[in-house]
């Protein structure tokens, strides 16, 4: 997909996701958001995939850490054909395919079962270990929360992917600056994350999370330095481009009226429109 | 299922860790998906050569028990077979939501190994003897939990737990256990192995509580009762069959466990009894309550797990029997 692609297949997953949680019409709404982008570079573009076979096992693996934003993904999922659109409606209902956090023996395409924060760290970085081991060339993607990374599996994780030089984990804080309590910087300062990981021993860069050729580009240098894994630190907006949540303080999980969505609809229909009359 | 008791119970030649060390080497040799994680006790139990000739296929992941397990069930997910090990409370309840969550809840493949289960942490004290790791883990579904008694049993036992898919707890001693089974002696997990027959009362006993209980047997069969001894080795899935069949053939049980009561062996064994027949039940046990530093002896003593605490609480188990 080129930018102008990206950019309209972004709007559409954050469509998908405000879709998913409407049902319920309360969830995790300001990081589906702000990791939107994000989904729609890997899914959209990197990453090497078959929506047709899953478990393909030369595929890339994805590592939604911060699995409650489960939504963002069953978007993308649902966009690129893992299941019906209609899908997205049983997001939280008995029964479904479609948890809050994301499960990999219940949703197609779901490469590892997260929710517990800093745990997907670790998985990740066993499945690269494994994959490496395997002879694969395949990347293992890996999104972290900025509040998650106030777990110490982070860190442990942190140190362990360097000492394994395991140079095919592509990993990404989304740095919205704000957690369930309030910002980052007032509970559980992360200060300069990306000097840490730096620190830490990774390769680690930083753009602009809502910037697709931006984050392509992250991806592209990171592919080309060898033994050390990377971090991208994407510096995002809580709530991102839905109208009822970005402005809002508390967004890390919210209830919303069918207005206050139907609104967000209208809005992002009206950016994919215009993004589609652009020359 | 073909094992053979021996007919008299003396120490191994070998240590637990240097079976242990010696099947999980011929295991990574015969199969390439085993792959061996520790936690900085490499040393501790006879691998750390192993480590330093194949560096692709044993991790050091440093003193970080909680990405261990993290980075085993990611492996097991690309078809790998890890066996993980760490000291008991650091294999279970330090890590005990990355057990649940990124190893069980994920169905995944994991093979933990907890060393120095309950009282044979001796010298290490309580803070590092696991009086609550079997418990903590038979709360996680679908998880086997299995404590080998000797060399023999543990050897068998390991290449089960490879081949058989799920998340294993292996409860491990590393030192010189008694021999109970004759070499070449096979188990089948989840079914419990029959030591000793008796008709006035069954002991079910587990790890180093399996030979206490045979030598209580001996003790009481001088005054004439006879205590048959069940070794429970894997207590979840625990053995209902056999501990029905024992409250009706011999009409009384005491469990002995080197853990503490609550939760493990005797609440298992219980919590069958409740649910499908009346039976008086005595169990042997560390009685809720911490571990403490100690030689073996001492301890067994302090947390009254002895073959004569076994055999007086078959005598009182025994006495509780309706007439």
């Amino acid at each position: 997909m080129n930018q102008k692609e990206l950019n309209i297949f972004a709007a559409q997953i954050r469509k998908a996701a405000l879709r998913a949680i409407r049902k319920v019409g309360a969830g995790h709404v300001g990081g589906s958001m702000s990791m939107a982008d994000l989904m729609a570079v890997l899914y959209g573009d990197v990453m090497k995939i078959d929506p047709q076979n899953p478990k393909w096992e030369d595929r890339d693996w994805l590592v939604v850490s911060k699995g409650h934003c489960g939504p963002a993904v069953y978007g993308a999922l649902a966009l690129k054909g893992y299941f019906d659109i209609d899908e997205l409606d049983t997001v939280n209902q008995g029964g479904t395919r479609l948890p809050s956090h994301c499960d990999m023996n219940r949703t197609p395409g779901i490469d590892m079962s997260t929710g517990s924060l800093g745990q997907g760290m670790s998985t990740a970085l066993g499945a690269a270990w494994g994959s490496r081991y395997n002879g694969k060339d395949n990347y293992t993607y890996l999104v972290l929360g900025d509040g998650e990374s106030d777990e110490g599996q982070i860190w442990e994780g942190a140190l362990f992917a360097a000492q394994q030089k395991l140079d095919h984990v592509i990993a990404f804080i989304d740095y919205n600056k704000k957690q369930l309590d309030g910002y980052v910087s007032d509970i559980c300062d992360l200060g300069d994350v990306r000097k840490k990981f730096e620190d830490f021993g990774w390769d680690a860069q930083e753009c602009d999370g809502h910037d697709v050729e931006a984050i392509k580009d992250a991806i592209e240098k990171a592919k080309k330095v060898k033994g050390h894994p990377h971090m991208i630190v994407l510096n995002t907006i809580k709530g991102k481009d839905c109208s009822f949540a970005e402005k809002v303080l508390y967004n890390h999980h919210m209830k919303f009226t069918e207005e206050d969505y139907q609104n967000a609809i209208n809005t992002l229909d009206q950016k994919i429109k215009n993004m589609e009359e652009e020359v | 299922m073909m094992y053979q008791v021996e007919e008299k119970i003396m120490p191994e030649a070998h240590e637990m860790r240097a079976v242990f060390a010696e099947v999980l080497k011929e295991m990574a040799k015969e199969d390439e998906r085993v792959i061996y994680l520790d936690c900085d006790l490499m040393n501790s139990i006879g691998m750390a050569n192993y480590w330093k000739e194949n560096p692709d296929r044993a991790i050091n992941c440093g003193i970080q028990e909680a990405n261990m397990i993290g980075v085993a069930a990611g492996m097991s997910a690309t078809g790998l077979i890890p066996f993980t090990h760490t000291f008991g409370p650091f294999a279970t309840r330090r890590v005990m939501d990355q057990v649940f969550v990124s190893a069980a809840y994920a169905k995944l493949n994991v093979k933990m190994i907890g060393s120095d289960p309950g009282i044979t942490a001796t010298l290490n004290g309580g803070t590092h003897m696991p009086l609550e790791d079997m418990g903590m883990m038979r709360c996680i579904p679908e998880i086997t939990i299995v404590e080998p008694t000797d060399s023999v049993m543990l050897a068998d036992v390991l290449r089960k737990a490879k081949d058989t898919y799920g998340v294993f707890y292996i409860r491990l001693s590393r030192k010189v256990a008694d021999k109970i089974y004759k070499d070449g002696s096979t188990f089948e997990i989840g079914k419990a192995a029959k030591v000793r027959k008796g008709k006035d009362a069954t002991i079910i006993a587990t790890g180093i509580c399996v030979a206490e209980a045979i030598k209580a047997a001996e003790l009481l069969e001088k005054e004439g009762i006879h205590a048959a001894v069940v070794n429970m080795f894997t207590l979840k899935p625990v053995d209902e069959e056999a501990i029905i069949e024992a409250a009706k053939t011999t009409g009384a049980i005491v469990t002995a466990e080197n853990h503490n009561i609550i939760n493990g062996l005797g609440s298992a064994v219980a919590e069958v009894l409740a649910e499908n027949i009346s039976c008086p039940l005595e169990r042997i046990g560390a009685r809720d309550r911490f571990g403490e530093v100690g030689d073996l002896d001492y301890l067994k003593k302090e947390m009254k797990m002895t073959a004569e605490d076994i055999a007086e609480a078959v005598k009182k188990a025994i006495a509780r029997k309706e007439n």
